[in-house]
């Protein structure tokens, strides 16, 4: 039977088992959303900005293992989507972003809501393709899928001219797709791997340092059985936490920029250093030249050969899955009927209890004014370790990662390669919709959350109980502490003047707000706030305009140069 | 280091502007850029003339496997290897210059394939350096015009690229 291109795209995404679809319709897309309205497998979400829609589709991503999918129109449909695409690009988020474009005759003479898409998103995108046949609609879907969700995921973005979604052709959706261009490696090479056994065994000091990848890559249970085998420390990226159960000892916390002491020392004097789908990052290893000034062996397992000896030389690469090559090391490690050094692994525990013992996240726990570090802690105990937590880009985010200690993987949802403010919001309605039973909190400050405010008119029409924690301390904090820091206390523009009355607000979109401003009322508020299981709560902490986030090694400085409380 | 890699990718829209949008984006040097169908018109082929230290000819030759679009990447520096670059120049040919730079030209082994009676255009084949040494042999003046296709490369012997 011959089918129209709008009904080949609907009928795409329910072979492909998509249940939300989030996007904001317009003139290009006119067709697809008639389909979208006659049938209900495919549910849509309409949010109230396109960069949202990207946003909430990207966090459904990253909370499940399923691909986000998300539908915008043609022109400022694109440009608005740009943001929630470079965000998921960055974190290789594994994404299907359909837009919408002009007819195929318009296309090129500046047509009403015209933008060259495939050019605009190529620098942020995996891969796009612009469809130009109705007949290569549906097989174009299917790569699209495809490339998203293999090898280092990634969004993809498939361009569809209005003219193609009214056209008909035969549908068949294609079982399974071969490309000779694009083949990613899955398993690690036996002989590389069979090296890494070898220093990891032979290491007197060694460290075991984990990303986005081990989440990505569905390695936590793989990671935790290897980390326990070997005895060796483990810390996490921003991107890797809940990779590594928190809670565990053998945990040194996240390390980096607001790494904890031990975690940023260990990393700079370990002398075998394992990293697992992470990409040593300016924000992570800090100054390079300063890393290597102490000598170590580093073993590097990544899908993605590109980020192998980018930024840093590495002894061993291993190319592969994550999941796969742990559970070859495991295998190679339990065959060689050989221990780790004791003696040494004894030593090198104690020097990093030592550093442990620095207690570098303290703060003043006796402080009158509510201080953000406590509303984490308190989150953390009123809901049990056990929510979703996202967050907006900033201390409130820094904090967030410190203090709410994550257990399980793709529980923390946040920007960490762009840094996108305004992701908070957008994030927790993606997770929600994707467990709509589950906990979910947004934490975020009075500027982020500015940054799509309007998404409070989208959790009302869909009922999403989010929790919102504002820490509300009147700047744009991080801006504030770098330049209380670097720039002579000269707090240019970062304070926030002529701040909405949140409560207000929240009331004004239908939903619930409280304010508080007292240390005492904090898991008081917290407490009725997660109680409220049906309603929207949007809690405006009055926090410590003066706090900082610490450990904080300064750009361009060394790991174990850290400013520290 | 100058290395010439060369480049079998899907013969669509859009591939050409991946590639050189990687190098603009990464801040990598395009020293010339070539590109046509080969004997299968589904693929293209690419020689790509750069330079950098050992890391980032290595960051490129990934990075550009990482594009979806890209089938297969030698870097031809690598190993044996023939380049050769095309380019037509114009020549002022009036006077006692008309048998100088027909001299020129034979001793260069190029060809003359347009004749004006005031210009040659001449046809020369080879490595870049054998261009530039043409160009330098010849009063500036007379040269009128210059275009030159880059390098194209292809690997010895039994070194093939192919799919």
């Amino acid at each position: 039977m011959q089918l129209s291109g709008a009904e080949i795209v609907v009928r795409c995404l329910q072979e492909e088992g998509i249940e939300h679809v989030f996007g904001y319709p317009g003139g290009a897309v006119l067709f697809l959303y008639d389909e979208l309205f006659k049938q209900d497998k495919v549910k849509h979400v309409l949010v109230r900005h396109e960069q949202a829609a990207v946003h909430a589709a990207d966090a459904y991503a990253r909370s499940t293992e399923k691909v986000g999918v998300a539908l915008v129109t043609s022109g400022p449909g694109v440009t608005n989507a740009i943001t929630g695409i470079a965000t998921a690009y960055m974190d290789s988020i594994p994404m299907v972003i359909l837009t919408g474009q002009v007819p195929t005759y318009a296309i090129g003479e500046d047509a009403f809501q015209e933008c060259d898409t495939v050019g605009i998103t190529r620098p942020c995108v995996k891969h796009n393709f612009l469809v130009k046949d109705v007949k290569d609609l549906a097989t174009t879907i299917k790569k699209a899928f495809y490339i998203a969700s293999t090898g280092r995921p990634g969004p993809v973005v498939v361009d569809i001219p209005k003219d193609l979604t009214a056209a008909k052709t035969e549908f068949e959706y294609p079982k399974a797709i071969a490309m000779r261009s694009y083949n990613p490696v899955v398993k690690g090479h036996a002989g590389q791997i069979k090296k890494a056994v070898q220093l990891l065994l032979e290491a007197k000091r060694p460290m075991i340092y984990t990303g986005g990848g081990v989440i990505l890559g569905n390695a936590s249970a793989e990671l935790a059985q290897l980390v326990r085998l070997l005895g060796h420390p483990c810390t996490n990226t921003l991107m890797g936490l809940g990779g590594y159960p928190s809670s565990d000892k053998q945990f040194l916390g996240m390390l980096g920029m607001h790494g904890t002491y031990e975690a940023n020392m260990a990393m700079q004097h370990c002398d075998v250093l394992l990293a697992v789908g992470a990409r040593f990052d300016d924000r992570v290893i800090g100054n390079p030249k300063h890393f290597f000034e102490e000598p170590r062996q580093i073993i590097h397992i990544d899908i993605d050969p590109a980020s192998i000896s980018k930024r840093v030389k590495v002894d061993v690469p291993v190319v592969g899955n994550v999941r796969d090559v742990l559970k070859e090391l495991i295998r190679q490690i339990e065959a060689a009927r050989r221990n780790s050094d004791k003696e040494a692994l004894k030593s090198w525990w104690s020097q990093i209890e030592l550093w442990r013992g620095r207690d570098c996240l303290n703060y003043d726990r006796t402080s009158k004014i509510i201080k953000p570090q406590f509303v984490i802690e308190t989150l953390h105990k009123v809901t049990k370790g056990d929510a979703f937590v996202t967050s907006d880009v900033g201390q409130h985010q820094m904090w967030a990662a410190q203090f709410y200690k994550f257990d399980k993987p793709r529980r923390w949802i946040n920007s960490g390669g762009l840094g996108t403010m305004g992701v908070g919001l957008p994030y927790a309605m993606g997770v929600q919709m994707a467990h709509p039973k589950a906990t979910v909190a947004c934490v975020t400050g009075e500027a982020s959350i500015q940054m799509c405010i309007q998404e409070l008119s989208t959790c009302k029409q869909y009922r999403l109980p989010l929790k919102m924690i504002n820490l509300n301390n009147r700047y744009m904090g991080m801006v504030r502490q770098w330049q209380e820091f670097f720039h002579g206390n000269r707090y240019s523009e970062s304070y926030m003047d002529a701040l909405p009355d949140f409560v207000k607000l929240a009331e004004a979109y239908g939903h619930v707000g409280m304010r508080i401003e007292k240390p005492a009322d904090v898991e008081p508020a917290l407490k009725e706030a997660f109680a409220r299981k049906k309603d929207l709560v949007f809690m405006d902490f009055i926090t410590d305009q003066t706090e900082n986030v610490f450990p904080m090694v300064p750009g361009g400085k060394g790991l174990s140069e850290m400013i520290l409380v | 280091m100058r290395h010439i890699i060369s480049v079998l990718l899907e013969n669509e829209a859009g591939a050409l502007s991946r590639v050189a949008g990687l190098f603009s984006a990464r801040g990598y040097n395009i020293e010339s850029l070539t590109v046509a169908p080969t004997e299968d018109a589904t693929l293209s082929r690419m020689t790509i003339v750069t330079s950098g230290s050992d890391e980032i000819i290595e960051q490129i030759n990934k990075q550009l496997n990482k594009l979806v679009d890209v089938v297969k990447v030698v870097d031809l520096s690598e190993g044996e290897h023939i380049e050769r670059e095309l380019m037509l120049v114009k020549l002022r040919a009036v006077g006692k210059d008309r048998e100088e730079m027909k001299r020129m030209a034979d001793i260069f082994r190029g060809r003359i394939i347009d004749v004006t009676d005031k210009d040659y255009t001449v046809e020369l084949t080879g490595p870049g350096s054998k261009l530039d040494a043409f160009l330098k042999a010849i009063e500036p003046a007379a040269i009128l015009e210059t275009v030159r296709t880059g390098a194209s490369g292809i690997g010895r012997g039994d070194r093939l690229l192919k799919v």
